[in-house]
């Protein structure tokens, strides 16, 4: 092999180029992702989260984050909002609505490659189609 | 400029001594905060309800306290790897697989569970036979909270020697500090021995499982006792609210209650009979006393 004669390098150099960029053809040519859309039973339509549903969609995990720490560490299970009291815990409140982990956290979480570690410990409810 | 190498030295010395000072002065207020960290903490002094539990060791045999066991470890989804092959080996050991064991109550001899009381001469045979039922101390000065490095496991208001799950890193300090043995760490992923019976039963979906890489054990059936919330003087707890060994076991075997009120029935117990601690030399003021 003859590094110093002009022809390899160009070859190389495309090589380079095509796999760098193979990502943005490959997503050229297929369909693009539909953004996950996480599933709302239809016995919870129209009910009322613990907050509202905007400000869930962005600040679920700080809510849970909060109360994991005041239940295990203050003893304190009592959510109030707006006058409404809620049992802070994850599979007897969030789990009891949204019924199906795979089609309601799931969804969201592979799409976005977020790998939160709640059920390595705690047990899904078992999930109803 | 109008510096020599003699003022140099005199000013830079001059300052040193100055940040040293203040440096050393921040240490020493740094090590009296921390004395005062060792000591019973005053928070959980101002609170009024330290959970204790007084155990009758004349009204318990080993099936009893297996009873026990059993209740605690179904509720609690603790495996059982008694019939399980040993880590590393392939094959269960004579005797069970003690290694990978994972206990929150269990039974013990008499000479084990109070090894400094049991070097003495002549102890009754009926004493020296019988089986003890152990579990975590609950301490009010435990030492497992002092080295935990990250505050997983802590003094909760009620005076349970708590563990915060989500935040152990395994360390396993709190192993080496405890005095009494009770605090097993998960050598293997509970959830993915295919063999794991949950304490001898199916898993209960209420409570968590833990993962590989924590340290448990017993927590006082917070989960039951935090229903009744904070007792006024002299209320006892329901059925539903006391934890689950104490309702297995044989009527007044385990008493259970508020060692803070004076009018409590555990207080009563403790004044009308005379008890022992696990280990007192070690200074960790535990929360379970017991009856020989």
């Amino acid at each position: 092999m003859n590094f110093t004669s002009k022809g390899l390098p160009l070859t190389v150099v495309i090589v380079f180029v095509f796999v760098m960029l193979a990502p943005v053809w490959m997503n050229l040519s297929g369909a693009p992702v539909k953004k996950p859309v996480p599933e709302i039973a239809d016995s919870i339509k129209g009910k009322e989260c613990v907050r509202s549903a905007s400000w869930m969609r962005a600040n679920h995990m700080q809510l849970l984050d909060d109360w994991r720490n005041e239940v295990v560490r203050e003893s304190d299970r009592d959510d109030v909002y707006k006058d409404k009291h809620t049992d802070k815990s994850l599979t007897r409140t969030c789990l009891k609505c949204h019924e199906n982990k795979t089609n309601f956290c799931d969804r969201c979480h592979t799409y976005a490659s977020v790998k939160p570690f709640c059920w390595t410990c705690h047990v899904v409810p078992k999930e109803k189609k | 400029m109008g510096i020599n190498r003699r003022d140099f030295l005199k000013g830079f010395g001059g300052l040193c001594a100055v940040a040293g000072m203040s440096a050393s002065s921040g240490l020493l207020t740094g090590r009296t905060a921390e004395a005062s960290h060792g000591e019973p903490s005053s928070s959980s002094d101002k609170s009024t309800v330290r959970w204790g539990m007084v155990i009758d060791t004349r009204l318990m045999g080993e099936e009893d306290i297996k009873k026990c066991a059993e209740a605690c470890h179904k509720a609690h989804n603790v495996p059982d790897y008694s019939k399980v092959p040993q880590l590393g080996h392939g094959e269960v050991p004579e005797g069970g697989n003690v290694k990978d064991e994972i206990k929150w109550i269990w039974a013990a001899s008499f000479h084990s569970s109070f090894p400094s009381t049991a070097t003495r001469e002549f102890i009754a045979e009926e004493v020296e036979k019988n089986k003890v039922a152990l579990l975590c101390n609950h301490c009010q000065n435990p030492p497992c909270v002092r080295v935990c490095p990250t505050k997983a496991t802590f003094k909760n208001e009620q005076g349970i020697t708590m563990m915060d799950m989500h935040r152990c890193i395994g360390c396993r300090f709190c192993m080496a500090g405890c005095p009494y043995g009770a605090r097993s760490f998960n050598w293997r992923d509970p959830r993915k021995d295919k063999d794991t019976l949950w304490g001898g039963g199916p898993i209960t979906p209420d409570f968590p499982t833990r993962e590989r890489g924590v340290v448990e054990k017993c927590l006082f059936c917070y989960e039951r006792i935090e229903k009744a919330g904070a007792p006024a003087s002299g209320q006892e707890l329901l059925p539903e609210q006391v934890p689950l060994c104490v309702k297995a076991a044989p009527e007044n075997a385990i008493v259970f209650g508020n060692l803070k009120d004076p009018n409590s029935g555990i207080r009563e117990v403790l004044a009308k009979n005379h008890t022992i601690v696990r280990k007192p030399e070690a200074g960790t003021n535990p929360s379970v006393f017991y009856i020989i």
